[in-house]
């Protein structure tokens, strides 16, 4: 059992679901959009889709999916790249730092989408 | 004549690894790779490897050749050489003792975690305890694994992390006991390897059943792993 | 060379294959402080390369199975100088060791019952040779030595044995007394030397299969156990046993399991004939290995053998259909494809008798415990000194050994050396010491060699060494070419002594080890040479074309090998099991 880890999920099992999970409705949402943009847009329509609620949720959902992959992802990618092991005590240093951007620059993508869905 | 190109390092002498040349003449015969190492060996009795069975089930000889890990002894020339070049190197991702010899301390350190033997937490009847043949198939493709560390070496998620990430050959032995059923510790087994690491730095990219000298399959065999956490979560 | 590093334990055990790791796990279970020193990783040493099982009356083929059928089965064919009452001891303690490995998770293959699939090997009989083919050993599929061998360090791992992993055992320390105090061994990783001390000094290094050209041992298989033993001055027993195992790969020398023709297969000439049927009208195929080796190269000797050259015979598996060959014999297919570039279920496998099994070996009692004999040829234990396994002879195997019987010799008297020495510990065997003199005894060899300039190379001396033996010690054996590899051995002794280590180096040197492994296979070499010329008889695996037939009136006995004069005395075989009647010596007919 390896206990010395920095990842958002509680277990190894609860990471992978939830990677896969999320990857689905990614998925899915990119494939709604890929048919509505394949059956022709204009401004008036996509606006009035992204009016309803329906809608709102669903992208919301893809974009809190997108947080929580590229989470993990990330955290897997840094912990197999930016490690003590590959680059010495810095690795540690350079990964957490690297972390804290990558929370920060999803936490705002996430309060920047909700302003998107919501605020007009 | 082959063009043989040998990985060489003694840290006594050497600053830093450096490549042999040796052109061999295999006398057109379809030599394994051990021979013609053999052969060499005995003209330059400097060349350091490790060897035993040279049958393909002591597990001695894993090295990389031409690119690929696989045994030595049973990796026959015609199968590995192409355009008459021979590029043998050690194992990748362990450190290396000297030459072709690898310090497998990280790989046998990850074996020893899965607790590979036989847990029962009854006392043992007077005669054997009865399985039956369809129980004892179960770990078929499971048991046969020689240690020989090529599927380990060839899986990036273990040259990254390894010593937190299992690696296939561990994780084979781990589920050869899962899956025996005359072992009783399944709860204890599963509850040490759902963290992030140990089964889970498994990306399913298959380079170990790509290079098991027995024809084994670990992906496979942590895939049954995976959904046995997954069963025991639900 | 200065003073160097001491280590102490109660036991010591030099080698990790089956033998050592069921000695250790015996005294790892005991709590006493026990470490194992082993040239290769234990799961790499030659156990592994075992097949076809290990036979043991555990009564599932045939509820109604008797040890003492094995017993008999075994006395015969050790050509009676095996001894009875370790034979007695190895066949009645058998199940219960059997079913320890399976406690332990060996992973044999099951009847329909649940039960350990036996299957017949050679030699085998039920009611003492009266009652037809027994099936009798106990198999993993094709893979039985693996399993076996991977169970125990597996077992020993759980026990926190201590390993020294590629260490390797120079020399025996020996004190004033005559006592075995300990042995010298190098890391071969830094190059250390140190002077492992101990209690009690068990040797379990395995066969040396290696001193032949053709052999289906592992390269590691270069009789360092007996080597060290020599060089201290003990004997050995029988060491001109050597069997030739009739299925060798052809080329290769790669061991195709007896559980071939235990499944069904059977050998042909080169008119197709299955010519075991002349040989043991009985029996057939499953005869004891020497004499099926025997009739092997007498068809190719009288021009029946197969291929180009006429220098081999054909093994036929085909019949028995795939699923049988693909389920019970699985590595067999494998190994065949490799190596003899032959699909077993298609076409038949070229075999030929090869060096496979040394029935000699360091004399022991059924503890373990070595012996010599005193001035009066009195046995005589050697305080300190034990040794199990096939460096062992004990003696089970006497003449010739039958198929499945080593690996449970390794088992029952691992664990039998394992038990007596601790309660030998618990009555409190003292620590002797060694002065500064015995260990530097112990040191000389490496330090000569170490020191060595200007001789000749190892690989080319080996190579000498193995032709010799090939040539002069094979299956067949006769008094001139005898003495004529006498004299070539006694013309290499010297050069292998000086022989040239030009690498120097501590780190993993190979070639030192690989030198120090040479004098070992010679003195093992020089020993069979000896002792065969001097046995003249034909008895089990030693056969003589000048001394065509068994002389129980001079020779039912073991033959001890002394290195100090090079004579071989003659050693009283035992004929007093504990509680059965004796089984005298009859003709050995199959």
């Amino acid at each position: 059992m390896v206990t010395a880890i920095t990842t958002m999920g509680r277990s190894g099992l609860s990471d992978w679901l939830m990677q896969r999970v999320s990857a689905v409705i990614l998925l899915a949402y990119f494939l709604f959009i890929a048919w509505v943009v394949g059956n022709g847009v204009d401004y008036d329509s996509w606006k009035m889709l992204f009016s309803q609620t329906w809608m709102r949720i669903f992208s919301l959902g893809a974009l809190l999916s997108l947080a929580v992959h590229a989470w993990i992802g990330m955290w897997v990618v840094l912990s197999d790249y930016v490690t003590a092991r590959l680059l010495g005590a810095a690795g540690n240093v350079l990964r957490f730092v690297l972390q804290v951007g990558c929370a920060i620059t999803l936490f705002t993508y996430v309060v920047w989408g909700i302003q998107i869905l919501w605020g007009y | 004549m082959l063009q043989v190109s040998l990985y060489r390092y003694n840290p006594e002498t050497d600053q830093e690894p450096w490549t042999q040349e040796v052109e061999f003449d295999s006398g057109g015969k379809d030599l394994m790779v051990l021979d013609v190492m053999e052969q060499i060996k005995a003209q330059d009795p400097t060349l350091a490897f490790r060897r035993s069975c040279r049958e393909g089930v002591c597990g001695s000889d894993g090295v990389n050749i031409n690119g690929k890990n696989g045994l030595a002894c049973i990796t026959a020339l015609s199968e590995t050489v192409r355009d008459n070049k021979l590029v043998i190197r050690p194992l990748p991702g362990l450190p290396v003792v000297r030459d072709l010899v690898v310090d497998m301390s990280m790989f046998y350190d990850q074996y020893e975690k899965v607790e590979p033997y036989l847990q029962n937490s009854s006392a043992p009847p007077a005669i054997e305890r009865l399985q039956s043949p369809e129980e004892r198939a179960k770990l078929d493709g499971l048991y046969e694994c020689i240690l020989c560390a090529c599927c380990s070496t060839s899986c990036p998620s273990f040259w990254w992390n390894p010593d937190r990430f299992i690696g296939p050959a561990g994780l084979l032995q781990s589920y050869r006991f899962l899956a025996d059923s005359r072992d009783t510790a399944t709860e204890q087994r599963l509850s040490k390897l759902d963290d992030p690491y140990s089964v889970f730095r498994c990306h399913g990219i298959q380079n170990c059943v790509g290079v098991c000298p027995k024809g084994l399959n670990p992906t496979k065999a942590i895939g049954h792993i995976r959904n046995l956490l997954l069963e025991r979560a639900i | 060379m200065g003073s160097i590093r001491t280590i102490s334990f109660d036991g010591v055990i030099v080698g990790g294959g089956g033998a050592g790791m069921r000695a250790a796990l015996q005294l790892a279970q005991s709590g006493f402080k026990t470490a194992v020193i082993t040239k290769v990783f234990p799961t790499r040493s030659h156990t592994v390369s075992a097949q076809g099982g290990i036979t043991c009356a555990i009564a599932s083929d045939d509820p109604n199975d008797d040890w003492r059928w094995h017993m008999y089965d075994t006395v015969k064919g050790s050509d009676y100088i095996g001894d009875q009452d370790a034979i007695e001891y190895m066949c009645s303690v058998g199940p219960e060791a059997v079913y320890e490995l399976e406690h332990m998770g060996m992973p044999f293959s099951r009847t329909e019952e649940g039960r350990i699939y036996q299957r017949p090997f050679g030699g085998q009989s039920k009611n003492f040779g009266e009652g037809g083919q027994a099936a009798r050993t106990c198999a993993a599929a094709d893979r039985t030595g693996h399993a076996l061998l991977h169970t125990l360090y597996q077992g020993n791992m759980k026990n926190n044995t201590v390993f020294f992993n590629e260490w390797y055992a120079t020399d025996i320390v020996k004190n004033a007394d005559g006592a075995v105090v300990g042995v010298i061994a190098i890391c071969m990783e830094t190059g250390e030397t140190v002077y492992v001390k101990s209690r009690a000094t068990v040797f379990a290094t395995g066969g040396a299969g290696r001193i032949y050209a053709s052999t289906t041992n592992a390269h590691i298989n270069t009789g360092d156990g007996v080597g060290m033993s020599l060089r201290a001055g003990f004997p050995v027993q029988d060491i001109e046993m050597w069997q030739f195992h009739p299925t060798g790969i052809h080329g290769a020398g790669v061991l195709v399991t007896e559980g071939c023709r235990g499944e069904g297969g059977y050998l042909i000439n080169k008119d197709g004939e299955r010519f075991m049927e002349r040989y043991a009208p009985n029996a057939k195929d499953l005869a004891g290995r020497d004499v099926v080796a025997r009739s092997m190269v007498k068809e190719i000797l009288e021009g029946r053998g197969c291929g180009p050259d006429g220098d081999h015979v054909l093994l036929k598996l085909d019949h028995l259909g795939e699923d049988v060959l693909l389920s019970r014999l699985p590595g067999i297919c494998e190994l065949s494809e490799t190596f003899a570039h032959v699909d077993p279920t298609k076409e038949p496998v070229p075999v030929v008798p090869t060096c496979h099994y040394m029935m000699g070996g360091i004399p022991t009692n059924v503890n373990g415990q070595a012996l010599t004999l005193d001035a009066q040829g009195n046995d005589q234990i050697i305080p300190g000194f034990y040794a199990v396994g096939e460096v062992a002879c004990v003696s089970v195997h006497g003449a010739n050994r039958l198929g499945g019987n080593s690996l449970l010799d390794l088992v029952v008297f691992g664990r039998a050396s394992g038990l007596f020495i601790e309660n030998a510990l618990r009555d409190g065997i003292v620590m002797r010491d060694a002065s500064d003199s015995d260990i530097e005894q112990g040191m000389s060899r490496l330090d000569k060699l170490n020191n060595s300039t200007g001789g000749e190379n190892v690989a080319g001396l080996k190579k000498e060494l193995q032709n010799i033996m090939q040539n002069h010690f094979g299956v067949f054996r006769n008094a001139e070419f005898m003495q004529q590899g006498i004299e070539k051995l006694a013309e290499l002794r010297s050069r292998i002594d000086n022989a040239e280590l030009s690498d120097k180096s501590q780190a993993y040197n190979t070639a030192r080890i690989e030198a120090l492994e040479l004098h070992n296979l010679f003195e093992v070499a020089e020993a069979t040479a000896i002792t065969a010329e001097e046995r003249k008889e034909s008895r089990g695996a030693h056969a003589r074309d000048d001394y065509q037939e068994r002389d129980d009136e001079n020779w039912l006995c073991h033959s001890l090998y002394s290195p100090g004069d090079k004579q071989v005395a003659k050693r009283a075989v035992n004929f007093e099991p504990k509680t059965v009647d004796t089984f005298a010596p009859k003709a050995r007919v199959y």
